[in-house]
């Protein structure tokens, strides 16, 4: 798949892959040796069927491969885009043992746009059934959900606290590496369906818990926004961001584009960005394209990196410098930020999750002259409406406890996607709506 | 979209405007806020829920910036594009005893409501509302109609007695008991009227408004300091205990954007006069 070239997509927020073309897309596809016992299939969480779809590719037959990809995935497009690809279904592509595996996620992403560009065909929806279904949260989770009970025929709301549905989709994923009018096109193939969206409604404070759990269903899609912060000095200081607050200023509010858009932001001239997950790339590639000189801190290595790796070399690429084995001790400046202070970290023995423990190297302190400091380094779910469902049990991390179908430990309400796990990947949390929603309509026929 | 039902200008450059929005009007409680956003272009920013009446619901705002003067010049008839609320926990609101509602400047505004309920609650309420002339004491007969008894003070003695709220609480917290006490206003009244109740020890809430984006607890823009701790004034406030609040602080981080928000409000004029006063697309 190729790439604008660096420089010229720091100028911009138009998107940095160009997919693939036809013929790519079909000499890609016959690469695929349709495998008898596929195990990309079993790599995927919404168990797409690969090969079914990449063989209709390979015969050109588009139409059909889009059919195929809609059955299990309402979200094609995105999926295509923002799926690591590399660590589920083309992680365990045969091909990949001796070469390179296919490139499902692209053929995914091209089949997904043809299908855009030439009109889509929704799936069929099941006569009314007179149920109705709550869904609380429009991102990945919710959405998926939706489409889900809608098809099944039950009377599905959407509620959504912010102006514009697609939660982490439209509020945290830049639109370099997913545009917004793709997110906008899905989401509306999903309300076709026949789904109620309904904007600025904050479920617990604009709608009564009580009205809610009236629904014969509640699928909780309320994902994980309420981000941490480091809890080191300086972290009031005017140009201290979370990620969720710079990247929403940016994403949802246009701040770049101040003041023809209302809402400002400290661009800053030198940016720190703290951590090393997808959110961390996504942020100091978003500084960059606000013309900041941009440090990456990371307190493990570079190969410890949670993030995608084409989102690391894209990064890298965009001229964002890898500060690895650092992490910040303090914020400096006041009122607003002008420096961080670091300190150097050694690698010992591997911790729960096999990677290192990074320690502080004694008197190794230094400092960064920057204005800006944003902190990517998680987020956990956020409290307001599970903490207002009598009965609702949660985890140590405030995560919604269910089931493997889903379930809560209230009668009739399903949870799924960062609410339940913590902050994970758009794919987990689209499975794990299916998984609740499949719960769900089993639930409604029964009843 | 949101009508805009009702307009007035109650006060030199001060606005009560009353918005159609059943969602936040039905369920609002005293101390809750809303955040508007008024067109496709524009910011969101949380205002205090002053009053409601079926389905529509009281704002009162000084024109200040971009998006205060933009909603200033509207008229009713016209739509707001988002509304959403109720937001932030609500006063707490119970039995305490004697109360005193003390309202400075805009922040007036929100005080009849929690006085009322208070009242509801089974409390004596006293009111105290200062300004900086007599022109500037908004809500005065709402207030007067519902404590049990209203102090007026103006910063120029122009109406009732010359000085500040702070001056009369201190009169009566040596003079009677009182079990709670509200202030609402700018951050730096705040933080000078709740230092007079600290050495007696009364609980004291504040309504805070620090710099918001979405106010449901999602970005930490709002966080303040509190008791040392980080809270988020959108979802652990808006009110808090004003003894344990970080007032510098607060007004620090509502400085951040001043530059920002002069360019915007320039911007803004100027696009006006380009398009020969339509205002804002």
């Amino acid at each position: 798949m190729s790439k604008r070239p660096a420089d010229e997509r720091l100028r911009d927020f138009g998107e940095v892959d160009l997919g693939l073309s036809e013929e790519e897309a079909v000499v890609e596809a016959q690469r695929c040796l349709q495998c008898k016992k596929p195990a990309c299939v079993g790599g995927c969480p919404v168990c797409i069927d690969i090969p079914g779809f990449i063989a209709a590719v390979a015969e050109r037959d588009f139409r059909r491969a889009a059919a195929i990809l809609r059955d299990q995935n309402m979200l094609p497009a995105i999926c295509g885009r923002v799926c690591p690809q590399e660590s589920q279904c083309e992680g365990v592509c045969i091909l990949g043992i001796k070469s390179e595996p296919v490139c499902i996620g692209a053929l995914e992403r091209f089949v997904a746009d043809w299908e855009r560009a030439q009109g889509i065909i929704p799936p069929a929806v099941a006569p009314p059934t007179g149920k109705r279904v709550a869904i609380i949260g429009s991102g990945p989770a919710g959405i998926t959900a939706a489409a889900e009970c809608a098809r099944a025929g039950h009377a599905v709301t959407i509620f959504e606290s912010l102006h514009e549905a697609g939660g982490v989709l439209t509020y945290g994923i830049p639109a370099f590496r997913l545009p917004k009018d793709i997110v906008a096109g899905e989401i509306e193939e999903v309300l076709a369906l026949g789904a109620d969206l309904h904007l600025n409604h904050l479920v617990g404070r604009s709608v009564p818990v009580e009205d809610i759990l009236a629904y014969d269903a509640v699928f909780l899609a309320t994902g994980a926004g309420l981000p941490f912060f480091m809890g080191i000095v300086g972290e009031q200081l005017g140009g201290v961001y979370s990620a969720n607050e710079f990247l929403t200023r940016v994403n949802l509010m246009h701040a770049d584009r101040f003041p023809e858009f209302d809402t400002p932001i400290v661009r800053g001239s030198r940016v720190a960005v703290v951590g090393g997950g997808n959110v961390a790339m996504d942020s100091a590639r978003v500084a960059r394209r606000l013309g900041a000189k941009v440090y990456l801190i990371y307190r493990r290595r570079e190969d410890d990196f949670p993030a995608r790796h084409a989102e690391v070399a894209n990064a890298r690429e965009e001229g964002v410098e890898f500060l690895c084995c650092a992490n910040p001790v303090r914020i400096l400046g006041g009122p607003a930020v002008t420096g961080i202070e670091c300190v150097r970290m050694e690698m010992q023995d591997p911790d729960m999750s096999g990677r290192p423990t990074p320690v502080p190297v004694e008197g190794s302190a230094f400092t960064l002259d920057v204005d800006v400091v944003i902190e990517a380094i998680g987020q956990g779910p956020n409290p307001l409406l599970v903490s207002l469902i009598p009965g609702l049990i949660r985890g140590k991390k405030g995560n919604v406890v269910v089931d493997e179908d889903g379930a809560t430990s209230v009668p009739r309400v399903y949870a799924g996607g960062d609410v339940a796990t913590g902050a994970a990947t758009v794919i987990w949390a689209m499975g794990a709506a299916k998984q609740a929603a499949r719960s769900i309509n089993a639930m409604l026929e029964k009843s | 979209m949101y009508r805009i039902e009702k307009t007035a200008e109650t006060a030199d450059n001060i606005f009560e405007f009353w918005i159609h929005a059943p969602h936040v009007a039905r369920h609002a409680r005293a101390g809750q806020f809303l955040v508007l956003r008024i067109d496709e272009h524009g910011e969101r920013i949380p205002l205090t829920i002053s009053a409601t009446d079926g389905d529509s619901v009281r704002v009162v705002f000084m024109a200040v910036g971009k998006t205060t003067t933009q909603l200033a010049a509207m008229s009713p008839g016209e739509s707001i594009r988002d509304v959403v609320g109720p937001l932030g926990r609500p006063s707490e609101i119970r039995k305490w005893g004697t109360c005193v509602v003390i309202g400075g400047g805009v922040g007036i505004a929100c005080t009849p409501i929690i006085a009322r309920e208070l009242k509801e609650a089974g409390n004596t309420v006293i009111g105290i509302i200062g300004a900086r002339n007599a022109g500037f004491l908004l809500l005065e007969d709402e207030m007067r109609e519902t404590c049990d008894e209203l102090v007026v003070c103006t910063d120029d003695g122009s109406k009732g007695f010359h000085g500040f709220p702070a001056d009369i609480l201190k009169e009566r917290l040596s003079t009677q008991t009182i079990d709670a006490i509200w202030i609402i206003g700018p951050a730096i009244m705040m933080k000078i009227t709740s230092g007079v109740s600290r050495p007696f020890g009364i609980k004291t809430f504040v309504s805070l408004n620090p710099i918001m984006v979405d106010g449901t607890g999602m970005c930490g823009s709002c966080r303040v300091t509190v008791g040392g701790e980080t809270r988020f004034a959108c979802v652990d406030g808006p009110e808090f205990d004003a003894h344990e609040v970080d007032f510098d602080e607060l007004m620090q981080r509502q400085r951040i954007y001043g530059d920002s928000e002069r360019r915007a409000l320039e911007h803004y004029h100027e696009h006006q006069c380009r398009c020969g006063g339509e205002g804002h697309e």
